[in-house]
């Protein structure tokens, strides 16, 4: 009874801020305009992350190599081939899904840290790659784009609000259903899960191409909002890091909570800019000191007394 | 064609040596304490600023430059171990499963927090410590920097001491027996907090001893901190995860392999064929070259 009246008030409180967010074109300026519609790509990232950290287990520090993927292949067959946006997308988004399987292959061999390490040099190689085919790609300072979704700031924001909650959706039923469960299950003991007769290769499958799917799609969107896409942006290490924080400080294994960490982050960047170069150690540490006394985020503030009965 | 087979074969010497030395540690350290220290670089390079910041900018001059780096550097290693690892290792709030994760994750965020602070501190741009020593050899048509040819022996002279240090005393002995099992170690009545505590001591001293070396020889910056990483986790994996004899094996290939494709290729793909080796040794023979088991 208790539990259910939780979750009821959780579900309202969620649409009543989805409600707050669409109306938020009639009264904010196009700058807090902007900084949401960041924060809105980050939390897809978060998200797609959660699904692979939160649930399956998986110790991916390889975010930004799905998301620069889909980033690079969006704006490269835009520059590069002149193939109009959307088709663009979808072609970023392929590239990123393919990307997936690729780190999924290792996910199956090797076992946590392991595998963290492995994906680390995935985004170091494909950083690198960027930096020698520069010619192309732009290097360091990036590749810029002709073609953008719309010029519209409300229009970035809608097209940008659309697509997370879209995302927001699919991820949500999909961790909330069998699936989830299952993929948790593998994710803290595979054997069992085996033996229990569950496919455990098929659902990790399932969870990186969907994970690949959005990040990617998310990468390759952000690129034709920004205009430009750029390591610094979609791929550097920093970016991951960023994905990680809003995730565990939004709350992992709750999906919705990454959207809260993701707003928080941008929010928290742009506060503390006058810092510079500072700013990132500064949030690092925000979320060093989260990790250490509330590991279990935003959501898990909420969410104490309900538990996962 | 001969001199430059020479420069190869001296700067691998080196580099492989100080590459040895940063991994031996980092290997102990999840040997023992099963930290997979993302931070490792940031350490290395704590060492290696505040080092070339003391010879540069104080009358310490390089050699007392040296030791205030590598006392920094074992003063993070104690933070890092006391601040971040143990109480995450003893939350009650984090399932046991997923406390590798929370530890890896809250490594790569220290290394960001000290890449942030470095950058700030000392700046980005990349230094060199002034030379250990002045005057060059020449042989075979080629000149080597004799202080090229002290850090090596440096280098080499610390992995002889830690060898002998861990196979030899008791302590040491105490350290390599926790890195193949710690509840046997305090079965037998060793007080296990005291030997974790003495093996991040260890480990700091070796990786600042390496970053002193590597700002003396290469140079340093706080951006190279998360490449000094992987390149220790790739010597880590081929050499075999916490057996520090194959380490070494593994720097010196690395250390070759890195020398070769910079003056064959290109010095800006340094890293690319040890990243492609360790990628190729995970999906082959993922328990490394010297592996065990």
């Amino acid at each position: 009874m208790q539990l259910k009246h939780l979750i009821h008030w959780r579900s309202t409180l969620v649409l009543l801020a989805l409600i707050v967010l669409i109306l938020m074109p009639l009264g904010a300026s196009g700058y807090v305009l902007g900084v949401l519609t960041v924060a809105f790509y980050l939390a897809v990232y978060a998200m797609s992350w959660d699904l692979l950290f939160g649930y399956a287990g998986e110790v991916n520090f390889g975010p930004t190599f799905l998301v620069g993927l889909g980033a690079y292949g969006a704006g490269l067959s835009n520059s590069v081939f002149s193939i109009p946006v959307w088709p663009s997308v979808a072609i970023g988004t392929f590239l990123a899904l393919v990307g997936g399987l690729v780190l999924a292959g290792p996910a199956l061999r090797l076992r946590g840290p392991y595998f963290g390490l492995v994906t680390l040099v995935a985004v170091i190689l494909l950083e690198k790659m960027i930096g020698l085919f520069s010619s192309y790609t732009g290097g360091e300072i990036g590749l810029t784009i002709m073609d953008v979704l719309t010029i519209s700031n409300v229009g970035n924001f809608y097209y940008a609000l659309g697509f997370m909650v879209i995302a927001a959706i699919a991820l949500r039923t999909v961790a909330r259903s069998s699936i989830g469960l299952i993929l948790e299950a593998s994710g803290q003991d595979p054997v069992a899960t085996e033996a229990l007769g569950f496919n455990v290769t098929k659902y990790k499958l399932f969870a990186f191409a969907l994970s690949a799917l959005f990040s990617g799609m998310a990468g390759a969107l952000m690129v034709f909002y920004l205009g430009s896409a750029s390591p610094g942006t979609v791929v550097t290490v920093f970016v991951t890091i960023q994905i990680i924080i809003a995730t565990i400080v939004g709350g992992r294994r709750t999906i919705l909570g990454p959207i809260l960490g993701a707003i928080f982050l941008i929010v928290a960047g742009e506060v503390l800019r006058p810092l510079g170069q500072l700013s990132n150690a500064v949030v690092a540490l925000i979320a060093l000191l989260l990790l250490l006394f509330a590991p279990n985020g935003f959501a898990g503030l909420f969410a104490r007394s309900g538990g996962r009965a | 064609m001969l001199h430059q087979l020479v420069e190869i074969l001296a700067d691998g010497f080196v580099i492989g040596a100080i590459f040895a030395l940063g991994a031996a540690g980092f290997t102990m350290i999840f040997g023992v304490s099963g930290v997979l220290n993302l931070a490792h670089g940031s350490i290395m390079v704590i060492a290696a600023l505040v080092a070339w910041f003391c010879a540069e900018h104080t009358p310490l001059g390089i050699y007392g430059g040296a030791l205030v780096g590598i006392a920094a550097s074992v003063a993070s290693t104690y933070l890092l171990y006391g601040l971040v690892i143990r109480p995450l290792n003893h939350s009650k709030r984090i399932a046991d499963n997923e406390r590798p994760v929370f530890v890896l994750t809250a490594t790569l965020l220290v290394a960001i927090i000290l890449q942030g602070v470095l950058d700030y501190a000392f700046g980005s741009s990349p230094i060199t410590t002034p030379t250990l020593i002045d005057g060059v050899w020449r042989v075979a048509g080629v000149t080597i920097p004799y202080s090229q040819i002290l850090i090596g022996v440096i280098a080499w002279l610390v992995l002889g001491a830690l060898w002998y240090f861990v196979t030899r005393t008791r302590p040491g002995k105490a350290m390599l027996a926790a890195s193949m099992s710690t509840t046997g170690l305090a079965l037998v009545g060793y007080d296990i907090r005291k030997v974790q505590r003495q093996v991040w001591g260890l480990y700091g001293l070796l990786a600042g001893i390496a970053g002193v070396l590597l700002a003396s020889f290469t140079g340093a910056s706080s951006d190279i901190a998360i490449s000094l990483t992987v390149n220790a986790f790739i010597i880590v994996v081929l050499g075999g995860l916490g057996n520090v004899a194959g380490s070494l094996g593994a720097a010196y290939i690395i250390g070759f392999l890195g020398t070769l494709t910079a003056y064959l290729i290109s010095p800006a793909i340094r890293e690319v064929p040890g990243l492609l080796a360790l990628v190729l040794i995970l999906y082959i023979r993922p328990q490394g070259l010297f592996g065990r088991h």
